[in-house]
Order: structure tokens, then sequence, then C-alpha cells
């Protein structure tokens, strides 16, 4: 419904602004507070919620599954190969730390920015950093054949007199995924901090006031905390800002350091950054309208926030769309001939159905966004933002596919294909980030209260030093 | 050391932050320095009002990112050049451009824990108990919609009496006594 066929009385629509509003009219300190706590602290758990466990905790076991008898067997059950030793495991960490990155953006950088409408999203945003930060953190580690190695990634004194080799992206990368997942976690955490104080004071049940009392440190709400609280979410909010950016364009230097035609070229940080910020909003779109419908939270998930998403990933999607169109040109810029096979081969090879699904799913269409009475509309959103995942999905196996499958010398060309392992693996990380985001929105409040309560207008003052401001009247 | 007794101090609930900013000012003008005020949201005038202006997270976060940055640059300085030098095609052992990533790394994860952490410890948490949840109508409000205003009885000019009528002028909601 777009704004000027809206009926005038329709409460969501502020009458001077004419935008949707970013909370429904009417509520207080204490509605906002119960909206919310209700789902955390009802003794009666939706049926639902029992059934989504079900189906995604058996899913997340079918990758507990293919991981086991991969650790038995090696990472030969896989469909990776020479030339292709990359293949799944490396699409899968891209695609899903890609996705992490959009929770970083909305709770840090729309901070930053001042977009107030972030509010109601930021946690649970949070929250899908974090899971998928987990998934992604998992397939380096099982790609590597012996994964209980591991540690030997990290810088320490061992007896074998070896310390890491600092000139590699790869080695960069532990460091940034490393100190990306923690930033998430202490982010998220800090920022839990008041609403855990809120849930154990509204628990009901012992064991709920002594579990919620020990994560919230005793928070009492002082406002010498509050400042503190404040100073150290900003900072925490401008550290995560430049983190989020380094993260993925380490990522891209993994591929762009290496001398492979269609990976050795400059556009790689950037545009994988706006990638991974692509495809986190379409993450968060997927994850925020069956949750808005199943919890009735349709008064602080509003669609002015599934409308902003639409335009953040309009936005994200046509810088993408530059990336590709700038490696196209350079390809044939470049007169070099070996990126303009590469980009033939992507295109036209034995895989080029792979880029047209690319080239659909991310570019074609994501211009349906443009309207805004598709950008209104939950559902086609919802389906929007399973077609740019898969999209991205797609955007990771065609550069490291295609490149990887057809380098310099025809000699040592190959193919891939990935195995049902492969599909085990990826599929069944799908259902362990489900799987811990229900348990997230079961045991933790997945809207920041205590950020709600500012944006209600009796949050603001009436009052400075004596002077009534102009809306007054208390 | 033993535990306190006895009168922790007077606690006042309000409706709205307008009026809990204006009885802050007013106590802070009659001259009571040792009270604090708890907000469900953060209240900035609040904690002018009751003289808290400052604090120091910010510099605990500077320290911790200066200190990471020089931890893990130092870390490989010393394993590329000392520790562990390999020769990649005659490329020199310090080659710092390539050590900027992690080093830069670093300086964002130990100031963010320096930032999370520090502010905690300035807070003087985990403190799982305190006195000003003794206050009856504290947990149901503090948290949630309502705001206070706290007289701590450590304070020079407080008297229970005298602070308990200076605070019942501030048209609270109401007026406890908090013990320890």
């Amino acid at each position: 419904m777009a704004t000027k066929d809206a009926p005038v009385n329709n409460p969501m629509i502020d009458p001077v602004t004419e935008e949707y509003r970013v909370i429904a009219p009417g509520h207080t300190f204490k509605s906002v507070t119960e909206e919310v706590s209700r789902i955390v602290l009802t003794s009666h758990t939706p049926l639902g919620w029992w059934f989504a466990v079900l189906v995604a905790g058996s899913v997340a076991g079918m990758l507990l599954t293919a991981v086991t008898w991969l650790f038995l067997e090696g990472v030969g059950i896989w469909g990776i190969t020479i030339p292709v030793a990359w293949g799944f495991a490396i699409i899968n960490f891209v695609w899903w730390i890609g996705i992490g990155h959009a929770g970083t953006l909305i709770s840090a950088i729309l901070l930053l920015f001042k977009q107030g409408w972030r509010n109601s999203i930021n946690r649970f945003a949070e929250a899908m950093t974090i899971f998928a930060v987990v998934c992604a953190g998992m397939f380096p580690l099982i790609h590597m054949g012996r994964p209980w190695l591991g540690y030997w990634l990290f810088p320490y004194p061992s007896t074998m007199n070896y310390w890491p080799q600092f000139r590699s992206p790869l080695v960069w990368d532990v460091f940034a995924v490393s100190t990306y997942a923690t930033i998430s976690v202490v982010f998220w955490y800090i920022g839990m901090i008041p609403d855990l104080g809120t849930l154990r004071d509204r628990s009901q049940s012992k064991f709920g006031q002594f579990f919620y009392g020990l994560l919230a440190v005793g928070w009492r709400g002082s406002v010498r905390h509050w400042v503190r609280y404040e100073t150290a979410s900003l900072l925490l909010a401008g550290l995560a800002t430049p983190l989020v950016l380094s993260v993925h364009s380490v990522i891209s230097l993994d591929f762009s350091v290496a001398l492979m035609p269609g990976w050795h070229t400059t556009i790689f940080p950037p545009y994988f950054v706006a990638g991974a910020i692509y495809s986190g909003f379409a993450m968060v779109l997927t994850l925020a309208i069956p949750i808005r419908r199943f919890y009735h939270l349709e008064d602080l998930i509003t669609i002015r926030h599934i409308d902003n998403m639409g335009k953040v990933m309009l936005a994200t999607g046509m810088i993408v769309a530059y990336g590709y169109s700038t490696e196209v040109f350079m390809s044939w810029y470049s007169a070099s001939h070996w990126e303009y096979f590469m980009m033939w081969n992507r295109m036209f090879g034995p895989m080029g159905w792979s880029y047209w699904v690319l080239i659909t799913c991310n570019i074609a269409l994501p211009q349906l966004m443009w309207l805004r009475k598709f950008r209104v509309n939950v559902g086609l959103m919802f389906l929007m933002s399973l077609i740019v995942n898969t999209g991205m999905w797609f955007e990771r196996f065609v550069i490291v596919v295609t490149s990887l499958t057809r380098d310099y010398l025809p000699s040592s060309w190959g193919t891939y294909r990935a195995t049902k392992w492969d599909y085990m693996t990826f599929v069944g990380t799908l259902g362990l980030f489900t799987f811990l985001f229900l348990l997230f929105v079961r045991f933790l409040p997945m809207i920041p209260m205590s950020e709600l309560r500012m944006m209600l207008p009796q949050a603001k003052l009436k009052e400075v030093h004596g002077e009534p401001l102009p809306e007054a009247g208390d | 050391m033993p535990l306190p007794e006895g009168t922790y101090g007077l606690m006042a609930e309000f409706e709205t932050p307008t009026q809990l900013v204006r009885a802050a000012k007013a106590a802070h003008g009659a001259g009571y320095r040792r009270m604090d005020c708890y907000t469900p949201y953060p209240v900035e005038e609040a904690a002018e009002a009751i003289g808290f202006h400052r604090d120091e997270v910010s510099l605990v976060c500077l320290i911790g990112g200066l200190l990471g940055l020089a931890a893990m640059f130092t870390l490989e300085t010393w394993i590329s050049v000392w520790a562990y030098p390999v020769n990649v095609a005659g490329r020199p052992y310090y080659s710092w451009p390539a050590f900027v990533v992690p080093a830069y790394e670093w300086t964002i994860l130990w100031a963010g824990l320096s930032a999370a952490f520090g502010m905690l410890a300035l807070c003087g948490l985990p403190k799982p108990y305190h006195p000003v949840f003794n206050a009856p109508n504290f947990r149901s409000g503090a948290t949630t919609d309502k705001f206070f205003l706290c007289l701590e009885a450590t304070d020079p000019k407080f008297d229970t009496t005298e602070t308990r009528s200076f605070l019942e002028k501030q048209a609270p909601l109401s007026v406890v006594e908090v013990e320890y």
C-alpha cells in the first residue's frame, strides 16, 4: 500500500511526514516492555516454536552427521579436487560471514548515523551476526583436513619452533574473523545488559530471576551507569564499523592476492563488502518477517523497517551491480587474454548458467524494489530476501568455481561437482543457524526494550533548565 | 569489613523523566551530593543534574586500543624478523605493510574489550546485590517505566525527616526508606 492511496486515518502513517511510523502510536514504557518480555517470560511456549525447533534441530543433526563422517574419512568425501580445492567450504564461509555483516551494519553504522528506526531490529540482527559467524567459522576449520590442529593458525610458542606467516591474507583472516566474532558477542551482550535487568525484575520464577540476574550482572539503571554504558556502546559501534569493513575486505584479499584470473582485481574489497551487506539485509528480512508475524510484533517491527531495509538492499545491490559491470569492463579493457577468456567462460562456459542465476537474482529482480508498492508488501519482500540470498550464494559459487576450474593452462583444467556430503553440510548449517536463532528468540529479549523506550514521545523531557519546551504540558 | 546496617537512603519514585530531572536538580541545588537516579533508559539530563559529567570509558578504550596495536605489531615484527624469518622471493623480513592488517584487527579487539569491560569495571559491576533493590517499588519500576531518585544516608546533609519532607515537595509518587 503506497502512502498516496492509503486511507488518511491509517494510524501507522504519520500525518506530518506521510511516512510509515517506526513504532505504532499509543505505546507506553510499560506496554513496549511487556510486548517484548512476554515472549521470553511466558510459561506457555508456543507449539509452533517447538515444531520449528524440532525441524531446525533435525537439519542441524544432518550437519553433525556430515561432519562426523568428514572427521572419520577426511575431506575426500567432498567434491573438492585439483584444480577446485576450495569448493563449497569457502563458498559457504564467505556467504555466511557476509550475512553476518548486516547485523553489525544495523547495530553499529546505523547507530552512528542516528537512524532511530534501527532500534527495533538491531538486537536480533546482532544475534544473526553471531550465529552466522558460528556457521562461517566452522567451514575453514573443517576444510583443514585435520581440524584438531586448528590452533596452529594462532601464534603460540610451539615445540616445533614454528610461527605463522604474517604476510599471508589467510593468516590475516584468522585475526579478522576471530576479532569480528569476539567484538560481535561483546557488543551484543553489553547491549543486552539493561534488558536482562528488566527480565530479572519481571520474571516470576526463581530460576528465571537467578538466570537473568546472573546475566544482568546487577544492572540497576543508575544514570551514572547509563552514561558510561552509552559511551561504551558508541565506542563499540565506532570500532565495529571499521572492523566490519575490514573483515570482508580481508576475506576478499584471500582471493585477490592470488594470481588467478577473475580474482586478481582491486575492486574485490569494496565489492565484497557491499555484497555482504546486501545479503545480510536480505537475511534480516528473511528472519524478521516470519518472526513479526508469529509473535505479533507488527507494532514494533513495522512496514517502515521493511521499507527501509528494501532501500538499503536496493542501494547495496546497485553497488554490487557496479562491481559486476566493472569486472566485465576490465576483462575487456585490460586486454589480457586470460581475463577475457575467464569472463567468457563465466558467462558461456560449462557453468555459465550459474552466472545468469546470479545476474537474475542479484541485479534483475531486485530492481522491483524501486517501487514503493513492492517494498511495503511484506510477502513479496520475503520472497525477494530469499532470491537475493540465493543470488549471493551463487556469486561466491561463480567466483570460486569458474575461476578455479579453468585457469591459465588448459592441461590443468578440471570441473567441480559437489557431493551429497557438501550439500548436507551446507543445508545443515542453515539448520544450525535457525536452531540457534530459535533458542535466542525464546530465551533472550530479541528487541531492545530500553532503546524502544527512548523512542517513545514521552521519553522526551518537557523542560530544560526550568524552561518548558514548546510542546510542554505535564 | 562489617556489613553496613541501617538506612541506605531515601528513595523517591517519579512518573515522568521531567519530574525526576527537576527533583534531581533541586536536590543538587539544596546541597545534596551523594545521590543517584535510576531510570529505565538513559536520561542524560538526570546525570548532569546530579553533577556527573565525565566518564572515563573513552580513555580506557584508547589505552586498550594502543596496547593492542603495539602488542600485535611487535609480535609480528619479532616473529618475522627474529623468531622465524622466512625468505619469500627475496622480500624484506620486516614487511610492515603486511603487518598492518593483523595489528589493525588487534587494535579494534583490545579497544572493544577495554571499552566493554572497562565500562563494567567503572560501574562496579558485576554487583548482584545492592541496597536499592530492597525498595519495595524498585524492581517493578526502575527497569520498566518509573524514575527514581535516591538520596543516600552517607551524605552529610542527610537527615531522615528533613530529607523526606524535601523529597515529598518534589511531587513524587512515593518516598520510601531503603535499608541495607
